[in-house]
């Protein structure tokens, strides 16, 4: 088990590795930086500033150089100022030295935001904050319900709820976050004025029911049809099982058969489907924040593509590609653990 | 401003009335289709179901819909007609009689007729990009499932290393006008459309190579026709001057091809890790089959149940995928009147005026929803053979 723990963990450095390599080699193409030192000037300013304020940041150094840098591996040098001759750090609000020194990821130094004017570990981390406590509702909504909904159905196979709750979760399936969003939002917003429709001031004031309710809702939805789904089908499966046939014929009431024999034996694959929901529900909180306004690490994302962020950029994909890679082992062992027929091969 | 409106009874006539060469398209292929259901194999089988029935017929409106747009549409999706700005629905237009169904946008344009000129973009690009991502998918999985080792290792690394990317980053990083100006996304073109040609050339080398004069027209096809389409689609050079794509366009069916891909793959690899164990794949291999007639004569066919159920829910995913980039503004045209886009205008004026945003709603999930009642239906008669 051991072994193969760190087989996947070194599978996974190795993955991070090449995809920051490849985002590193998108946001740094041409028009990109242009893009970033137009923003960070004006719109109007000449090419010839443009191009120097990109040499004087260090964004005209060798490719593989920039990347050892942001990395750690590779000393990063100051500016310097041309008039005085004297080192100058870069960034004046990220407080970096004006000496030689490695600062990277291994360093745990995520760089420096250009768009918030602060450093990404400031800006990044309180963000994922924000979005941990939505994803957390979100589960706490999301789990119970697909799970109670895919057992319900699969309970008695080919009956009226069976078929009511299977076509009710093939809808729900149908509609990615910024429909239901939409049809939340007009229903419990615009029509009854149950609900807020922006869920700004969620992050200044607090939660409440009032405005964060669309946005667990909206999310939910979409992974309930599907987990559902595959709950379902486990459930199906166990149901035909020659044990539950025993158990029927032995005079046990359906319900106990349910809840004490079938549940543990259908919950293992569900477990695995919520795992890998992780990566889909990464787009979803990039939507879902940015319909509601919620300052989350969506948000944040969104906001540095659009504004060409380079280090903050750099730092949430590497956040979503851990989330994704660490959820694939979570659900790998978890498998495993949960199922005793896997562990002894 | 326009007062005169019709009223809700009225609007509801005259949208169904306008749909009428779809009614009529659904009415002779849903009757012939019945009619002939016995004899129409894995299709005739849907008609025994009532999700079946549902999903196809929700598929085939909208296809009809994609194909008589000009004329179920009153309006060109980009004509504004100033008076009408955030206009009610069911307003009539002044001077002309005609009637802005479901109101109009902030944009003064028609809504209605945008939502039914956006199931053409939908239309033309989901089902054409799933079927390049299956081919692709299929063409690398199949020997990855089949030899296994090094191979396998490799293409599952770099499948899972897409696989990591979140969708919605890969798309801010590939989809932007910037990356159009370098040229990377005709680079990726040039790869990904190689592969039906390869795909196609193997498919009937392995299997007509005793035959050279009927394997020789074939090639001929083949590399004429897919080298024509290869042309014009992945270097904008037809010399025909007849295909061509815009850049943006190009750019979002790249995004969208490399996103599903390793999907695919993950399934094809499945498959033919099963079914190559079957006897009659190790009576192919005795006979003396090369690897390719194996994998794609003895292998690929009978993966062909999961593929199609597949291939359904992935024509939906992809819609979703475009509706995501539409709601983003990424790659296509701020005037585009496809539903993402649409979903998106409308999203942030939901305060005022909810009229404009819940056509394009409507239809982008019924048009999943009727996806995804296919391909439930489609499994359940798999299931029961």
């Amino acid at each position: 088990m051991l072994a193969f723990i760190f087989r996947r963990l070194s599978t996974m450095l190795l993955t991070m590795l090449c995809l920051t390599l490849i985002v590193f080699y998108m946001i740094n193409l041409e028009p990109n930086l242009k893009k970033l030192a137009i923003s960070q000037l004006d719109m109007r300013t000449p090419a010839e500033q443009l191009e120097s304020w990109l040499e004087k940041n260090g964004y005209r150094q060798n490719f593989f150089v920039r990347y050892g840098q942001w990395l750690g591996v590779v000393q990063k040098q100051p500016a310097i100022d041309p008039a005085t001759g004297n080192a100058v750090p870069r960034f004046r609000y990220c407080n970096e030295p004006t000496e030689p020194h490695y600062g990277g990821i291994l360093q745990g130094d995520f760089g420096c935001s250009t768009k918030f004017k602060v450093p990404v570990a400031q800006k990044l981390f309180p963000a994922l904050g924000s979005t941990g406590i939505l994803m957390f509702w979100v589960m706490a909504t999301m789990v119970p319900i697909s799970l109670l909904i895919g057992i319900l159905a699969g309970m008695r196979e080919g009956s009226r709820t069976d078929r009511t709750l299977s076509v009710a979760s093939i809808t729900t399936t149908a509609t990615p976050e910024y429909v239901s969003g939409v049809i939340f939002s007009v229903i419990f917003a615009s029509w009854l004025g149950w609900l807020n429709g922006s869920a700004a001031s969620a992050t200044n004031q607090g939660i409440t029911f009032y405005n964060f309710t669309l946005p667990v809702m909206t999310m939910a939805i979409y992974g309930i049809g599907y987990i559902a789904r595959m709950t379902r089908a486990s459930m199906v499966e166990v149901m035909t099982q020659q044990y539950i046939r025993t158990a029927r014929l032995k005079g046990l009431s359906f319900g106990s058969v349910v809840v004490k024999h079938a549940l543990r034996n259908a919950l293992i694959a569900p477990f695995t489907v919520i795992m890998l929901q992780f990566p889909w529900l990464l787009t979803g909180v990039v939507i879902v924040e940015t319909m509601f306004r919620y300052q989350g690490f969506g948000f944040t994302l969104v906001e540095a593509a659009g504004n060409n962020d380079i280090d903050l950029l750099l730092g949430c994909s590497l956040v979503s590609v851990f989330v994704v890679l660490f959820t694939q082992l979570i659900s790998d062992i978890g498998y495993a653990y949960l199922n005793p027929r896997i562990r002894v091969q | 401003m326009p007062t005169e409106t019709i009223g809700a009874l009225a609007i509801i006539i005259g949208v169904i009335g306008r749909f009428w060469p779809v009614w009529i398209a659904l009415a002779i292929v849903l009757t012939l289709s019945f009619t002939f259901r016995g004899r129409l194999g894995l299709y005739g089988q849907l008609f025994e179901s009532g999700v079946g029935v549902a999903g196809v017929t929700i598929c085939f409106f909208w296809l009809f819909t994609a194909m008589f747009a000009h004329v179920i549409a009153p309006f060109d999706p980009l004509t504004q007609v100033a008076v009408m700005k955030d206009a009610m629905p069911g307003t009539v237009v002044p001077d002309q009689g005609l009637v802005y169904y479901f109101g109009g946008d902030k944009l003064a344009r028609d809504v209605f007729s945008r939502m039914i000129f956006g199931s053409r973009i939908v239309l033309i690009i989901a089902p054409a990009a799933t079927a390049f991502a299956l081919m692709v998918g299929t063409t690398l999985g199949l020997p990855a499932g089949y030899y296994g080792g090094k191979i396998d290792a490799l293409l599952s690394f770099l499948a899972n290393l897409v696989l990591a990317f979140p969708v919605i980053l890969l798309f801010y990083l590939l989809v932007t006008p910037g990356i159009v100006e370098t040229g990377l996304p005709h680079w990726i073109a040039r790869v990904f459309f190689i592969v039906p040609i390869i795909f196609f050339g193997t498919l009937f080398f392995t299997r007509y190579k005793n035959r050279p004069q009927l394997l020789a027209v074939q090639m001929a096809l083949i590399v004429i026709l897919g080298g024509w389409v290869y042309l014009g689609l992945a270097f904008d050079a037809d010399p025909l001057g007849i295909i061509s794509i815009d850049p943006n366009q190009l750019n979002i069916f790249v995004a969208v091809v490399f996103a599903s891909s390793p999907g695919v793959f993950r399934i094809v690899r499945g498959l033919t890790m099963d079914i190559k164990t079957r006897d009659y794949v190790a009576a192919a291999q005795t006979r003396g089959e090369s690897p390719w007639y194996i994998m794609l004569w003895e292998i690929l066919p009978n993966a062909r149940g999961p593929l199609i159920v597949d291939a359904c829910l992935r024509i939906g995913y992809t819609t979703i995928l475009l509706g995501t980039l539409g709601y983003f503004g990424l790659g296509l045209a701020p005037e585009s009147p496809d539903w993402g886009t649409a979903i998106k205008d409308a999203s942030r004026l939901l305060r005022s005026f909810i009229h404009p945003a819940l056509p394009p709603v409507v239809a982008l999930m019924t048009f999943v929803l009727g996806l995804n009642l296919l391909a439930d239906a489609l499994r359940e008669q798999s299931l029961k053979d």
